[in-house]
């Protein structure tokens, strides 16, 4: 395949030629990730530990939801999210449709139910063991909460790195209601998908390939500052 | 309801501001389609108008028909398409203000080279169509519903094939953009419409090539038309009249003239030929 | 220090008044019977060792005496007193000890800060009284999860010290403990027991038994068999299991 060579040269020709455009397009992609998943963490992290610890009718059904969503198709919820912020939707006050805004909003929603699974799961199995010495020491599930959000807080950035990997491999929903415009909403894979029709398969693949030793970076480092502190803390 | 909603959202943006604060400058949204973007066509063009007015121009590029659905939810200032029975509904509709031809190029039929049509140089391209129907050989459509799949419906109507009708079989419909389903047409050797921008910017040649083009019936008319403030109350009306205003200056049409790919001009001006308003 | 240590002995004069009472106590899971039809008092003083065979009830017990299970029927009642605040009179340390992942002060810190100890100069310093009593001074600073198992149970005992508990309930506190640190543990009971907090423990080691009881509670298949002196327990016991029991037989 011609195609495969030639992609990894143009990547590493990319890389090392510092290219401009490039730059910015891998910086636009970082802060809406980013930004998505900071927020979703904030509201997911809570609610799914919230929905481990308390008990109360509709629990179950709750969680076969949150587990569900997990699997929420990214161009569902571009439309949804363009549907919102559209100038003829109920937000449309607002003018956020095509920009950036509007991506770490749908990005948001996407990863939201991701981090709120995983941290319910960890949250649980965690409070196996820690919810009789809690219940000794008189910590309701309200303060638990935070507790054991900080006890697993190792295994808490993997569900938060899974975010993070959805956020910056989704292209369906930012297409959608951030437009793909250049300099304003282009990032990686709208640029993937833009390069693609364009029929220039080479440089897709080599953005992919980019695209990839980011996320990877940002893993190893997260995963490298996570085993120090287990490490450190047991 | 509304409003409380919107108060609800006022920390959650400052919060974006804070990471995603990109500058609100003075920019109009110009709904058009893939194969213009493709054409790259608006990287030459934009920037020059953009430095003589300080208005940035943020094209969202989709089908001819999502293009269209977008400006009648007022999500765009103006409307920058070709299929013209489309446009000029949309401004029947109310929703836009005037329609005004720009430029055009013209639509070519894509082949392998091997040709199992046998339609290589012929200049009728309803009869083109009607051989490969005949030979059943593989055909892309877009089949997304946009100016080019309407376009390429009406050459099968006017051929009298019922294309639509075979596929899945050797009709097939990639429901994408060009580019994606030239990239198909090349993987399955298969024939397919393109406009000539798309295609004289498209990377991914490999044995495809043109086997009809020079058709009348293959003319492929641009249009603009600004999005009527009357329907949709917050299209910067100012702004993007300068916009329509320039594309159908004699600067605006001689930058389109100078667009060239590979030494081939892509797209010919058709506004200035004829008075305007 | 020897302000604080003088002033908490004053607190827990009231130990004298101290009384759980047990009526009827019945703790069913499914159709299963664990705990049946138990009635007891345990009052304040020297320690209290409930012994038994595996599957007794032994924990269960002390968990329901505890508050962290619900009895199915009869009723526990308390007397603590001038206080009434019934679940700041107590702790409790398990078997396998939950230590958070923080620093070993921390860990003190958080138990006293959940208990309403809103002070943060009078946390430190209860919480380096604690560890002190632990010997575990010196490695306040380190993280409590890679500390030994001999330590992480000193520092769950002076986790719950801290409290100033009138009642210690300690579920087979040295059951995964070497001897050396099964002794560092029975001497750090001892201490709390010398400064007045009464201690309700479980345990299956005889030996632990014997060096700890004043009292012993008896338990054979959710029933309580006897409760008596350990001075009379060990020499003579009165029920058939327990005098099988140390006999090392299996009494059905």
């Amino acid at each position: 395949m011609h195609d495969l060579s030639t992609a990894f040269v143009t990547a590493f020709q990319l890389i090392l030629s510092l290219d401009a455009n490039l730059l910015e397009i891998v910086g636009l992609s970082l802060r809406i990730s980013l930004t998505a998943v900071l927020l979703a963490a904030l509201v997911a992290l809570p609610l799914g530990a919230a929905v481990a610890l308390f008990r109360f009718p509709g629990r179950t059904v709750l969680v076969a939801v949150l587990n569900s969503l997990m699997g929420l198709p990214p161009v569902v919820v571009g439309l949804l999210v363009y549907l919102l912020l559209s100038r003829a939707g109920p937000l449309g006050e607002l003018g956020l449709l095509f920009t950036p805004t509007a991506m770490v909003i749908a990005q948001t929603i996407l990863v939201a139910p991701i981090i709120a699974a995983l941290t319910r799961q960890t949250v649980a199995d965690l409070n196996e063991e820690y919810a009789e010495q809690l219940g000794s020491l008189n910590v309701g599930p309200g303060r638990a909460i935070w507790t054991l959000l900080w006890e697993g807080r190792f295994s808490l950035l993997t569900a938060v790195l899974a975010g993070f990997g959805r956020a910056s491999a989704e292209v369906g929903a930012v297409i959608i209601v951030g437009g793909n415009i250049n300099h304003v909403t282009r990032v990686m894979t709208t640029t993937i998908a833009l390069e693609t029709s364009k029929g220039d398969l080479a440089l897709a693949l080599g953005l992919g390939i980019i695209l990839l030793l980011l996320v990877l970076g940002i893993n190893s480092t997260a995963l490298a500052v996570q085993n120090t502190a287990r490490r450190l803390y047991g | 309801m509304k409003q409380r909603l919107l108060y609800a959202l006022v920390p959650v943006l400052l919060l974006f501001g804070i990471t995603v604060g990109q500058a609100s400058d003075r920019f109009i949204i110009v709904a058009s389609t893939t194969s213009t973007q493709n054409s790259g066509l608006y990287e030459y063009m934009l920037p020059i108008f953009s430095k003589q007015t300080g208005i940035q121009v943020r094209v969202v590029a989709v089908g001819t028909g999502q293009a269209i659905k977008n400006a009648r939810n007022c999500d765009a200032d103006v409307l920058f398409v070709h299929h013209k029975p489309s446009e000029e509904k949309f401004v029947a509709d109310g929703f836009g203000v005037k329609r005004y031809d720009v430029m055009y190029n013209d639509f070519v039929i894509i082949g392998f080279k091997n040709d199992p049509a046998g339609i290589k140089g012929m200049k009728d391209a309803t009869a083109a169509l009607q051989k490969i129907a005949a030979a059943k050989s593989p055909f892309a459509s877009r089949g997304d519903n946009s100016g080019t799949h309407k376009k390429e419906l009406s050459l099968w109507r006017a051929a009298g094939v019922d294309a639509p009708k075979a596929s899945g079989t050797w009709y097939r419909e990639t429901g994408s953009g060009m580019g994606a389903t030239l990239n198909t047409a090349s993987a399955m050797n298969a024939y397919t419409l393109s406009d000539r921008a798309t295609w004289l910017n498209f990377k991914n040649k490999g044995d495809l090539a043109i086997v009809v083009e020079g058709d009348k019936r293959l003319f492929n008319q641009y249009g603009i038309t600004l999005v009527n403030p009357a329907k949709c109350p917050k299209v910067k009306v100012a702004d993007g009249q300068k916009f329509v205003d320039w594309v159908l200056s004699p600067q605006g049409q001689q930058v389109i003239n100078d667009y060239k790919i590979g030494g081939q001009q892509a797209f010919f001006a058709t506004a200035s030929m004829r008075a305007r308003r | 220090m020897v302000n604080f240590l003088a002033a908490w002995n004053g607190e827990t004069e009231m130990v004298e008044d101290l009384r759980l009472t047990l009526e009827e106590v019945s703790f069913e899971v499914g159709s299963k019977k664990l705990i049946d039809r138990l009635s007891l008092i345990v009052e304040g003083g020297p320690p209290t060792v409930v012994m038994g065979p595996n599957g007794a009830g032994k924990s269960l017990l002390l968990r329901l005496c505890h508050g962290l299970l619900r009895p199915t029927s009869g009723r526990i009642i308390w007397n603590i007193g001038a206080s009434n605040d019934v679940r700041r009179a107590q702790a409790m340390v398990f078997q396998r000890p939950v230590m958070l992942r923080r620093s070993v002060a921390a860990n003190v810190d958080y138990a006293l800060r959940m208990s309403g100890m809103r002070e943060r100069k009078a946390r430190r310093e209860r919480v380096a009284w604690a560890l002190e009593q632990a010997g575990l001074t010196a490695l306040a600073g380190r993280s409590a999860r890679v500390l030994s198992g001999g330590e992480q149970q000193r520092l769950a005992l002076a986790r719950a010290w801290a409290l100033q508990p009138q009642v210690l309930f300690l579920d087979e506190p040295a059951a995964n403990l070497d001897p050396a640190a099964t002794r560092a543990c029975e001497d750090m009971i001892h201490t709390i027991d010398a400064a007045g907090t009464k201690i309700v423990m479980t345990t299956h080691d005889l030996g632990q038994a014997k060096r700890l009881a004043s009292e012993v509670l008896f338990l054979h298949q959710g029933r309580l068999a006897e409760q008596t002196a350990a001075c009379f327990f060990f020499k003579q016991p009165q029920s058939q299991p327990a005098a099988a029991f140390l006999e090392g037989k299996l009494y059905l």
